[in-house]
């Protein structure tokens, strides 16, 4: 694609303005600071992402990689602002996904240990991981207010702090995982997944577009019950004292 | 004011503070063992705190508490709350069944309630045995009430702590819960420390009481005291406030 046919493309944009103006949403602003952030920042990485790929240099993989976390754990750990150390539980999270889902696919050969793979992968596997994080906290301290009575419930009657979150902390993890399992029963069927169109626009065999698209799906799976579990408990101690009391807020 | 009894919880210069707003200042005093001991106050004079210090819930800012002689901190959080058991005001239950409420104590410790051992219980409290396989969603406030009694009493307490649990309910569930905790303390030696708002309720029930106001207690002896108190500010909560 020239940059003449790129720039051709901001008729797209250029419709939702005339019907923002049109019909008095107000949404101009927004829309033309959106489409000016994701023209610079998404040129940006593709130029640093040229660098990166032609260099073979494992440091700017590294850099790249640790970038993707601190931005994801920054944007994840808002969400979870009334839990103690949030910010480390999510950080660690995030590595611990990172390395396993690297570690399997580079470990058994299944992609090969190139900046190509291993950037594109991770921003896949850190971005999922990253939502996944937000619907979890979103749901925990929801749950966590609005069921203090059956926690205290079961604390009174000589429950351990485990027992006494077990079923929310359950069902926060539920939730958090439904999303993904969810898309992934109608895919093929309703949409087709970005990465597979973006391949098969590119000129890549359909089946080998969908085989890669499957080893996507798969990782992702890992990744939200892996980020789910492992947030959660790694959270929920927070909210106990030494003495199996809930920390109590005024 | 001295009185011969064994204490079975006893309060030294207990404080107690959340966010730097103080909800219990200067307790001193005890619940005398194997009696009925009935707390009364105005709402938001500390009485829950109070009894959630008791069971291990909260910890106090500073003073000490004895459970039967011995430091509370000196109990495992765990055995103290089976020691010193207590029925919440809004009586939580967990969904599904009665016989899923009363073998939950035991099934936190890994064990299984034999289903006549359930039966017994639930005839001790004046529900029949009928009611074991009934949804929690089908109980009226009473049964509620009288299954959250029976539910803490699976533990074997010494000491039971009531929360304001006949606030709710009609005359006939009122009397009845209060025949039960009168048969509980004379069946089994149980102490009974029980927040009421029903004045007459502590009168005819109680045999000591403590009024609160304002985190302090601001009066204890025989229930009788509530005729005549010495207290101006609890006469004039006696005058105004009994039902």
């Amino acid at each position: 694609m020239t940059y003449l046919t790129l720039s051709i493309t901001l008729i797209f944009v250029v419709i939702p303005l005339v019907l923002s103006k049109t019909l008095n949403l107000g949404l101009e602003r927004d829309t033309i600071i959106a489409t000016v952030r994701s023209i610079i920042q998404l040129l940006l990485v593709g130029f640093i992402l040229k660098f990166v790929f032609d260099s073979e240099s494992l440091l700017y993989i590294f850099l790249m990689v640790t970038l993707m976390i601190v931005a994801a754990t920054h944007n994840a750990r808002n969400k979870g602002a009334s839990i103690k150390g949030i910010t480390w539980k999510v950080a660690v999270t995030l590595i611990f996904v990172e390395v396993l889902t690297q570690g399997i696919l580079i470990g058994l050969d299944i992609t090969p240990p190139t900046a190509q793979y291993i950037i594109s992968i991770s921003g896949m596997v850190i971005g999922n991981s990253m939502v996944l994080s937000i619907l979890f906290l979103n749901r925990f301290t929801a749950e966590v207010e609005s069921h203090q009575d059956e926690t205290e419930l079961v604390l009174s009657l000589g429950g351990t702090p485990k027992q006494a979150i077990h079923n929310q902390l359950i069902n926060s993890i539920k939730a958090s995982m439904i999303p993904t399992i969810e898309s992934q029963k109608t895919v093929g069927l309703v949409q087709l997944p970005g990465m597979m169109s973006g391949q098969i626009i590119a000129g890549a065999d359909p089946i080998q577009a969908v085989q890669f698209q499957l080893l996507i799906m798969f990782l992702l799976l890992t990744t939200a019950a892996v980020t789910s579990v492992m947030l959660g408990f790694l959270s929920y101690p927070t909210l106990f004292n030494q003495r199996m009391q809930l920390i109590q807020k005024s | 004011m001295t009185m011969d009894y064994k204490p079975a919880i006893h309060f030294n210069h207990v404080d107690y503070s959340i966010d730097g707003n103080q909800i219990l200042r200067g307790i001193t005093g005890s619940f005398p063992q194997g009696k009925i001991t009935t707390l009364v106050g105005p709402s938001g004079a500390g009485k829950t705190t109070l009894l959630k210090l008791c069971n291990g819930l909260l910890s106090p800012g500073s003073g000490e508490i004895y459970i039967k002689d011995k430091e509370i901190n000196g109990f495992e959080p765990v055995e103290l709350r089976r020691k010193v058991g207590i029925a919440l005001q809004s009586a939580p239950m967990v969904s599904g069944t009665v016989y899923k409420n009363l073998a939950l104590p035991l099934e936190l410790r890994g064990e299984k309630y034999d289903r006549k051992e359930a039966e017994s219980l639930l005839r001790d409290v004046g529900l029949g045995e009928s009611f074991l396989d009934r949804k929690i969603t089908d109980l009226s406030g009473g049964q509620r009430q009288k299954v959250s009694i029976a539910r803490t009493l699976v533990n074997k307490p010494e000491i039971l702590l009531l929360d304001e649990i006949t606030s709710s309910l009609d005359r006939t569930s009122l009397k009845e819960v209060e025949e039960l905790i009168t048969l509980i303390n004379r069946k089994y030696g149980t102490t009974i420390i029980w927040i009421t708002h029903n004045l007459q309720q502590a009168l005819e029930i109680g045999d000591y009481t403590w009024v609160m106001m304002d985190g302090e207690v601001a009066e204890t002896g025989e229930s009788e005291l509530l005729r005549s108190p010495a207290n101006d500010r609890v006469k004039a909560f006696v005058q105004g406030g009994a039902q």
